[in-house]
């Protein structure tokens, strides 16, 4: 019963052979003791609750689940495709899986979506950065260098899950956001002061007003914990290996800490996403570029949100700007203890909110268009897939052939 | 069963996976005769078993990927026969013959 190859979970042996009712498993919000079963059917169900409690879906509806191959979007495929059945969502649901094309990475966790597709029975549609810009993650690495890819990764990725999403005709894509990136997003950009991102950052719909693709995040509210126990339990298949170009994800402060918070009071996590909720609604509606549509508040994505992120940055920043914030809050400290009047680098602290010689700082509100080059919804001419082009082409060695992003044609299906 | 602690060692099965494989010779199973007595003195328990790792197991030198100040790093999970660690006592937890300890990390893209 147990695989002896690498990459594959073992699975499980049925329930029935094991002490059925023996609880296993202790719940990290309440720490309530469940069995395996009682355990997969209250996390399920605690899906299709937020699933219903939300609207994300109508029947018929034609969704593309982001899928790396890891735990979170395998326990997403899984989850998904058992409530989809018992409770007639009557949703057509398909894996959209992205190739960045990095060798000894993502052909191996292509391998596990593929092997996804077979067990949950759904259509796969793989989208390459190659046939959309030209370019893989393995030549932009060799060129530029190991600092700042992720952020190429990034915005090709939002874009790259678009245009597969629209390539198929689908207008709605998932992704396997838990309730610990939300956490840690909400931490980060209230580090960072970041209020148009905090407003943005919990929102379990997200969608824009020039492009008609959304996005959703079914698992918002589940534990990281428990969506691992999930997939052992259930003896799914995943792949675990980090991105061999992304900074140590085993570092990054917000992470740590809300994994420590996790360790002394549980109920953090969930807590932190509803503090964050509650943030986002006190931000004023300039500032957030969010319009209100009906009952859902749908929120205006920016470009390089990276939200739709990597492996490992997945919505936080990389190992490098945390240790840069965290540098510059140090020295922040220690020229407050000098005790003299210094401005302190970037902007001067006004404890005093209603001095009327203070104006706020007004955003700039975004205003979505379309690039010039390639069609993609944009708040700038060009947009930012664009640019990075731009730069890599520009440098790339003279005997190759020039190429642009694939200009986005309007599918009728 | 005898009250007295065995002389005997403790012959368990270590499971490692999510990522912590690479830290220990890329092998996931990993079949141990654990000493039954820790070094103070007290019967082999999942503290004792995590030390023992670190210093006899680990080939990689990254010690903080799998424990920090002394415990197993939080985000990585513990289950002692399918159980979760914490219904059987934490570190506190004494093993027996033929346990079988799974460590799992979390800590890892989706």
């Amino acid at each position: 019963m147990r695989s002896s190859k690498t990459r594959q979970a073992w699975r499980r042996p049925p329930v029935s052979f094991v002490r059925p009712h023996e609880p296993l498993i202790v719940r990290s919000k309440n720490h309530q003791k469940l069995c395996r079963t009682c355990f997969i059917n209250i996390f399920e169900t605690e899906i299709h609750n937020t699933i219903t409690a939300n609207s994300l879906f109508f029947p018929g509806e034609r969704v593309a689940i982001g899928a790396s191959g890891g735990k979170d979007s395998t326990v997403l495929a899984s989850v998904l495709k058992t409530i989809n059945e018992r409770y007639h969502y009557g949703l057509n649901l398909i894996l959209l899986s992205i190739d960045e094309g990095i060798k000894g990475y993502r052909d191996d966790s292509l391998e596990a979506v593929k092997r996804n597709a077979v067990q949950y029975d759904m259509p796969l549609e793989i989208v390459g950065y190659d046939k959309l810009y030209g370019w893989t993650m393995d030549q932009v690495v060799e060129q530029i260098g190991k600092k700042g890819n992720c952020t190429y990764c990034g915005v090709f990725r939002r874009q790259a899950l678009d245009r597969g999403a629209a390539r198929l005709g689908i207008k709605h894509v998932i992704t396997g956001h838990n309730a610990d990136d939300t956490a840690e997003t909400v931490m980060m950009n209230l580090l960072r002061g970041d209020l148009p991102r905090l407003a943005r950052a919990t929102s379990i719909v997200t969608a824009s007003a020039a492009s008609d693709i959304k996005r959703s995040k079914p698992l918002k509210y589940a534990y990281e914990k428990e969506i691992v126990y999930y997939a052992l339990h259930k003896g799914l298949d995943y792949f675990t290996t980090e991105c061999i170009y992304s900074p140590e994800a085993f570092r990054g402060s917000a992470r740590t800490l809300i994994k420590n918070l996790e360790k002394v009071r549980p109920s953090a996590i969930l807590d932190v996403v509803r503090s964050g909720e509650d943030m986002a609604r006190l931000v004023p509606e300039e500032v957030s570029g969010a319009f209100k549509s009906g009952k859902d508040i749908l929120v205006v994505e920016g470009e390089a949100e990276g939200a739709g992120g990597c492996g490992s940055a997945n919505g936080r920043t990389s190992g490098g700007e945390m240790a840069d914030m965290e540098k510059q809050l140090l020295e922040n400290e220690k020229v407050q203890e000098n005790e003299t009047e210094i401005t302190l680098k970037g902007q001067k602290h006004d404890r005093n909110c209603k001095n009327l010689n203070h104006m706020p700082r007004k955003l700039p509100k975004q205003q979505m268009g379309k690039c010039a080059r390639c069609g993609y919804l944009s708040s700038q001419d060009i947009c930012k897939a664009c640019l990075l082009l731009e730069g890599l082409n520009k440098n790339r060695p003279k005997t190759q052939i020039q190429v642009s992003v694939e200009r986005k044609t309007v599918v009728q299906r | 069963m005898s009250t007295e602690p065995s002389k005997a060692d403790v012959p368990i099965v270590v499971e490692f996976t999510g990522g912590l494989e690479l830290l220990f010779s890329n092998q996931r199973k990993h079949r141990l005769s654990l000493p039954s007595i820790g070094e103070k003195g007290q019967p082999a328990n999942t503290a004792f078993l995590v030390r023992y790792l670190c210093e006899n197991v680990m080939e990689d030198k990254r010690k903080e990927m799998f424990v920090i100040d002394g415990t197993v790093r939080p985000g990585i999970l513990v289950l002692i026969n399918d159980a979760d660690w914490e219904l059987e006592g934490g570190d506190q937890y004494e093993l027996k013959k033929n346990d079988n300890i799974i460590f799992v990390s979390t800590l890892h893209g989706g």
